[in-house]
């Protein structure tokens, strides 16, 4: 899948433990243009993202395993542009789900929405230092879900820019310089069978631990060109 | 006339509506569900109010299970039920319920058992006047579909 094509439509991923507001919030995006996956908690939407629980050590991660590839059950690479989750749920939750987005050098660059039927104010200022995005109060309406476009914007932009810094440093080095913001979009085209672009190099790479890497003042997704060939059903 | 027969049954739809907003029975969510139904979802409203009649009737059941037993102690149980049944009634738009669920959360977090019970009878007596009036409703839109169909004939 190209750059063109990711383009015409923006995905979303959407978690929340009650089916009504699941059911809801899918057609709230859907009616706003945006691909929905909707899953039913902070667990499974870190399965959904490629995270998984053993990232931090190296040593004890398979090569194989990929680890920031979202799949579907289809085995194809799904790229999240945002990711919307209600507060409240048992087990992680949404707070937890975007701390854990937030640490992942991997994730981290995807914007979070938090959602909460209650209006607390230290919850919520807690969120936005977390790096929320936004905060939403529940019943989302249509009108909030405008507020959402700036924000995968200015990821989808500064991506861009990163991708095209990226070509012209290629030039110089054969080894992995430790990559800018890669959204995975650019992983997607970093992935595609060997056009002329030199990058072949950084996807024979084996990625070290993303939590290892020192991070570069935009952010560091070093594991970006990890092959993926194996992928992780879609649990819903 | 065919077209008096739809006329006079979106009427009645808008009186019932009218009616449910009037007692606060419903509020301003219901009308933003109405309006996330179209052609690409003609039966989204619908869909919606059926999981949550699903819902609310195990949550219901549950609650009511759980005060009535005789070691009763499950307070913490009582709110999360609450709080979803809270959370899905005001998703839908059912206000007064929701209000209702608020006042049961209070009376179950000053561990008075009485006031739960009661908070639970009125609950249950909300639950059943929604279930009606909006079984009413789609009924009404049903036979205002059918009656538009026979003046103009078009796919269902």
């Amino acid at each position: 899948m190209g750059m063109a094509a990711a383009e015409s439509q923006f995905h979303v991923l959407a978690v929340d433990d009650s089916v009504i507001d699941r059911k809801l919030i899918e057609r709230l995006l859907k009616t706003s243009s945006y691909q929905v996956t909707t899953v039913d908690s902070g667990s499974k939407a870190l399965q959904f993202l490629g995270l998984h629980e053993e990232e931090g050590d190296p040593q004890t991660n398979p090569p194989q395993t990929p680890c920031v590839s979202p799949t579907n059950s289809h085995h194809q690479e799904v790229e999240v542009n945002l990711v919307i989750t209600d507060y409240c749920m048992p087990g992680m939750t949404g707070y937890d789900l975007l701390k854990k987005i937030k640490e992942s050098s991997s994730l981290r660059n995807i914007p979070v929405v938090i959602m909460s039927s209650e209006n607390v104010p230290s919850r919520i200022s807690r969120c936005l230092e977390e790096g929320a995005e936004e905060f939403f109060l529940k019943p989302v309406r249509l009108s909030d879900l405008n507020r959402l476009k700036p924000h995968i914007m200015k990821t989808k932009i500064k991506g861009q820019q990163n991708l095209e810094k990226l070509e012209e440093e290629s030039e110089e080095t054969q080894f992995p310089s430790p990559p800018t913001l890669l959204p995975l979009q650019e992983q997607q085209q970093l992935q595609q069978p060997p056009q002329s672009q030199p990058q072949p190099q950084q996807q024979e790479q084996q990625p070290p631990s993303n939590n290892k890497r020192k991070a570069m003042e935009e952010g560091l997704s070093p594991d970006r060109t990890r092959p993926r060939y194996n992928g992780i059903a879609t649990l819903v | 006339m065919l077209g008096l027969g739809e006329d006079r049954l979106r009427a009645d739809m808008n009186r019932l509506l009218a009616l449910l907003f009037h007692q606060g029975v419903l509020d301003e969510q219901f009308l933003q569900l109405q309006q996330l139904q179209d052609e690409s979802s003609p039966n989204f409203v619908s869909e919606v109010v059926n999981i949550y009649f699903h819902e609310s009737e195990k949550l219901l059941m549950n609650l009511r299970t759980l005060l009535m037993d005789k070691e009763f102690s499950g307070y913490k149980k009582i709110g999360i039920h609450l709080n979803q049944m809270m959370g899905s009634s005001s998703s839908i738009g059912a206000k007064r319920l929701a209000n209702v669920c608020v006042a049961f959360r209070t009376a179950s977090q000053l561990n008075n058992r009485p006031g739960c019970l009661r908070a639970l009878e009125l609950l249950e007596h909300e639950y059943c006047y929604l279930k009606n009036k909006l079984h009413e409703l789609f009924q009404l839109e049903q036979q205002r579909i059918l009656a538009a169909g026979v003046r103009y004939p078009r796919q269902m």
